[in-house]
C-alpha cells in the first residue's frame, strides 16, 4: 500500500474515521498506526512535505548533500518511509482552521472539520480527530526584535532544513535552550562563519535544577547535551549568563547590545536569532473547546489530556508536542498511542497491551526532561521585557509599558485586556504575543501566570478568505459553524470572554 | 538575511515588486526572498515599519504578502512558482482587516 497524497479538497473523503492535523513525527505515527487497523485515516499538514519541524523536508534532502543536519535528522527516514506506504489520505498544503463538534445520523459524536487545500476551502467529519500540531518557539520580547534581519533560531534551522541556506554573518544566537546550541553546530558544520552564542541561561547551580540533575545524568540526552556543547564551544564565540539583550538598527539589524554581571558589550550583527525554548502549539485545540492547564515546569500552558492523549472533548485527541513538550521521539511514541486509544474508543481495535507497551517505551525518553526544562527555564528578564517601550504584540504594535499602564486599569485576565487594547486581536492570533502577555500581568499583580490564564480563541484559527467560504457547499450553514454567528453578520469579530 | 550554500540548480524566477528574482525550485517564498536579497516584505499596520519574515513556520504572519492578486498570503507557507507575481505589502490598506466592527471584509 502506499498512503494516497490529496492535492484538491474535493478529493478528500467527506468523512474519516481518523483524522489526524500534523505530518510531524506525532502525526505520521498515529496515521501509521490507526490505518494498520484498517481504519479510514486522513493526514492534513500546510507544509507541502511531511516531517514537521524536527525532520522538515526530509524527503527530499539526501545525507550527503546536507550531512551538517546531524544524525537525529535522518532518524526521520524509516518513519517517513512507512508513513509513504500507509494506507491513509494525505493532503499536503492543507491548512486546518476550524473544529466543531456535532452527530452523526445515528447521534454518535463526530467532528466537522474545517479546512483549505491549495486554496479552497472544505468542511468535512471524522469520528475522532488527533491534533499533532507540534509546538512553536516562545516568544522573546526584546528591544529591537521586530527589525528586519531579526528571526527565531528555529526559522534558520528551518531555512538551512529546507533550503540550505545560512544567516549572513556576523550572525548572533541569543537566548536558552538545547535548541539553540543544536542550531549552532549544524551551522557550524554547514560552514557558518562569524557566529557568537549569547547564552541567556540561568546558573546550572540552582535547585530547581540540581535536584533534577540524577534523573538526567542517566537519561538519552545526557550524552547529547555534552557532545553540542563541547562542539559548539570549539566553534563558535560563547558568552555565557547574558542578562539583557537589545537589539540595535533603524530599518534593519545592525547589531546587539547586551549585559552580563560583569561587563555590557555591543557586538556588530546581519542577523540575530532569537530562541527561549518550544511551548505546545494550542490554538487549534483552545478554538476546539479542549481545557487547558499550566505546566509549571515548561512554564506554559497546554491543553488537558490523559495519558493517552484524549482531551475531555470526546473525540478529539492529542499527540506530540502540542499536547506539552516531550521531544520527537517521545512525539512519535504518543502519536501511535493515541491512534490506538482513538481505535479503541471507535471500537475499531483493541489496544490496551499494544498502549501500555509503547508507554513504557516512552518512559525513557521522559527521564531527564525534568533537568532539562529547569536548566533552561528562562530568565525572568526574557518572560518580562522590562524597557517600557519593548513591543509585545508585534502586530497591533503594543508595548511593554502600554500593556503595564492599562492593567493597572484592573482587567481580570489577557481576555479583557485584548478588549481594551487590541493586543492578541491582528493577523497572529496571539501566537507571539499571549505567553508575555500572561507573564506581564501575572508579575504584575503578583499572581501566577496559571491564575492568569491565556487567550480564549474562536475559529477559523487561520485568516480564511471569505470567497473561499463562499464557494463551500451550504455556504450559510458552514459560516455558521466557523463563525458562530449569522452569515448576514459575518464580519469576523473577536470578543474578549473571560477565562 | 540569508545566503546560499550551493548555487542554485534547478531555478524557477518570479518578480518581487517588479524586480525578477531567482529561486531554486521547492524553496518556500519567505525563504527564496530573503535568499534573493530582499530585506523586509511589508510595512506594520500601526506604525509603518518595516517589517520580514520572522518564523518561517506559519505563526507570526510577518511574511504576508500578495501573491498573484491574492493579499495576506503567509509567504512562509506557500511554494515558489515560475512565474509568480510577487508584491510586498503596505501598511494599513491592504492588510489583513483588523477585527474591528468596521472591518473583516476579506478575511473572517
Ligand atoms: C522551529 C522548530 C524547529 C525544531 N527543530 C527541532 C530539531 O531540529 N530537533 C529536535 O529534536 N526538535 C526540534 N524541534 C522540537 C519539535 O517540537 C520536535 O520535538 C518535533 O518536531 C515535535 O513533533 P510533533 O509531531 O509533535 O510536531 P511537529 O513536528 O511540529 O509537526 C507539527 C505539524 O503540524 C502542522 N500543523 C500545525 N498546525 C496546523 C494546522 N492548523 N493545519 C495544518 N497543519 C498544521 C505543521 O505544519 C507541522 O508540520 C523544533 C521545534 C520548532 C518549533
Ligand atoms: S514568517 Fe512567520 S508566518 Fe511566515
Amino acid at each position: 500500500m502506499t498512503a494516497r497524497v490529496v492535492s484538491k479538497a474535493e478529493d478528500l473523503l467527506p468523512v474519516y474515521d481518523i483524522l489526524i492535523v500534523g505530518a510531524g513525527p506525532a502525526g505520521m505515527a498515529a496515521a501509521i498506526e490507526a490505518s494498520k487497523a484498517g481504519a479510514r485515516v486522513v493526514v492534513l499538514d500546510e507544509n507541502p512535505r511531511p516531517g514537521g519541524q524536527i525532520y522538515r523536508e526530509i524527503t527530499r534532502n539526501r545525507p550527503g548533500e546536507r550531512s551538517y543536519l546531524g544524525s537525529d535528522y535522518w532518524k526521520g527516514k524509516p518513519l517517513a518511509d512507512l508513513f509513504a506506504e500507509c494506507s491513509g489520505d494525505y493532503a499536503a498544503k492543507a491548512t486546518v482552521w476550524s473544529i466543531e463538534h456535532t452527530e452523526d445520523g445515528e447521534g454518535k459524536d463526530h467532528h466537522r472539520v474545517g479546512l483549505t487545500v491549495a486554496g479552497v476551502a472544505r468542511m468535512i467529519e471524522a469520528a475522532a480527530v488527533v491534533l499533532a500540531t507540534g509546538a512553536q518557539e516562545r516568544p522573546m520580547s526584546v528591544p529591537g526584535w521586530t527589525l528586519p534581519g531579526v528571526m527565531t533560531a528555529g526559522a534558520a534551522q528551518i531555512a538551512l532544513k529546507s533550503s540550505g541556506v545560512v544567516p549572513s554573518a556576523p550572525v548572533v544566537l541569543a537566548g536558552c535552550g538545547p535548541l539553540l546550541y543544536l542550531l549552532a553546530s549544524q551551522l557550524a558544520d554547514a560552514g557558518g562563519h562569524n557566529i557568537t552564542l549569547l547564552d541567556t541561561s540561568q546558573s546550572l547551580l540552582r535547585w530547581e535544577a540540581l535536584r533534577h540533575l540524577p534523573g538526567f545524568l542517566g537519561s538519552p540526552y545526557l550524552v547529547k547535551g555534552l557532545g553540542l556543547l563541547l562542539k559548539t564551544k570549539r566553534h563558535i564565540r560563547v558568552v555565557t549568563r547574558v542578562q539583557s539583550l537589545a537589539i540595535l538598527g533603524q530599518n534593519t539589524v545592525e547589531g546587539v547590545r547586551f549585559a552580563t554581571r560583569l561587563k555590557t558589550e555591543a557586538l556588530q550583527a546581519e542577523t540575530v536569532l532569537l530562541h527561549q525554548g518550544v511551548v505546545p502549539a494550542i490554538n487549534l485545540a483552545t478554538a476546539a473547546g479542549c481545557p487547558l492547564m499550566w505546566n509549571e515546569r515548561q512554564r506554559a500552558f497546554q491543553p488537558v489530556t490523559d495519558a493517552e492523549g484524549r482531551t475531555p472533548r470526546r473525540g478529539i485527541l492529542i499527540a506530540g508536542d502540542s499536547a506539552g513538550i516531550v521531544g520527537a521521539q517521545a512525539a512519535e511514541m504518543g502519536g501511535r498511542i493515541a491512534a490506538l486509544a482513538a481505535l479503541s474508543d471507535l471500537g475499531l481495535a483493541k489496544s490496551a497491551s499494544l498502549i501500555r507497551d509503547l508507554q513504557g517505551r516512552r518512559q525513557r525518553f521522559f527521564q531527564g526532561r525534568d533537568f532539562l526544562d529547569a536548566l533552561y527555564s528562562p530568565a525572568r528578564a526574557f518572560l518580562v521585557p522590562s524597557d517600557p517601550e519593548t513591543i509585545v504584540c508585534r502586530c497591533e504594535e503594543i508595548s511593554a509599558g502600554k500593556l503595564r499602564e492599562v492593567i493597572t486599569l484592573g482587567p481580570p485576565g489577557p481576555n479583557q485586556l485584548k478588549t481594551f487594547i487590541r493586543c492578541g486581536m491582528g493577523p497572529c492570533q496571539g501566537r507571539l504575543c499571549a505567553a508575555t502577555v500572561t507573564e506581564i500581568m501575572a508579575a504584575a499583580k503578583g499572581m501566577n501566570p496559571g491564575e492568569i490564564g491565556t487567550y480564549r480563541l474562536r475559529s477559523p484559527v487561520k485568516p480564511v478568505r471569505l470567497a473561499e467560504l463562499a464557494a463551500l457547499p451550504h455556504a450559510p450553514r458552514a459560516l455558521k459553524a466557523v463563525t458562530g454567528r449569522d452569515p448576514v453578520d459575518h464580519q469576523f469579530k473577536e470578543e474578549g470572554h473571560s477565562l | 538575511m540569508l545566503s546560499r550554500l550551493r548555487e542554485i540548480e534547478q531555478s524557477v524566477h518570479f518578480t518581487f515588486d517588479g524586480a525578477s528574482m531567482r529561486a531554486e525550485r521547492g524553496d518556500m517564498l519567505a525563504t527564496a526572498l530573503l535568499a534573493a536579497g530582499v530585506h523586509q516584505v511589508r510595512h506594520s499596520v500601526v506604525s509603518g515599519a518595516p517589517r520580514a519574515p520572522y518564523c518561517l513556520m506559519g505563526v507570526c504572519f510577518e511574511c504576508l504578502v500578495t501573491v498573484d492578486g491574492v493579499q495576506n498570503r503567509q509567504a512562509c507557507l506557500i511554494e515558489v512558482e515560475g512565474g509568480m507575481t510577487v508584491l510586498s505589502q503596505n501598511g494599513a490598506s491592504s492588510l489583513p482587516p483588523r477585527s474591528g466592527p468596521d472591518e473583516g471584509r476579506e478575511v473572517l
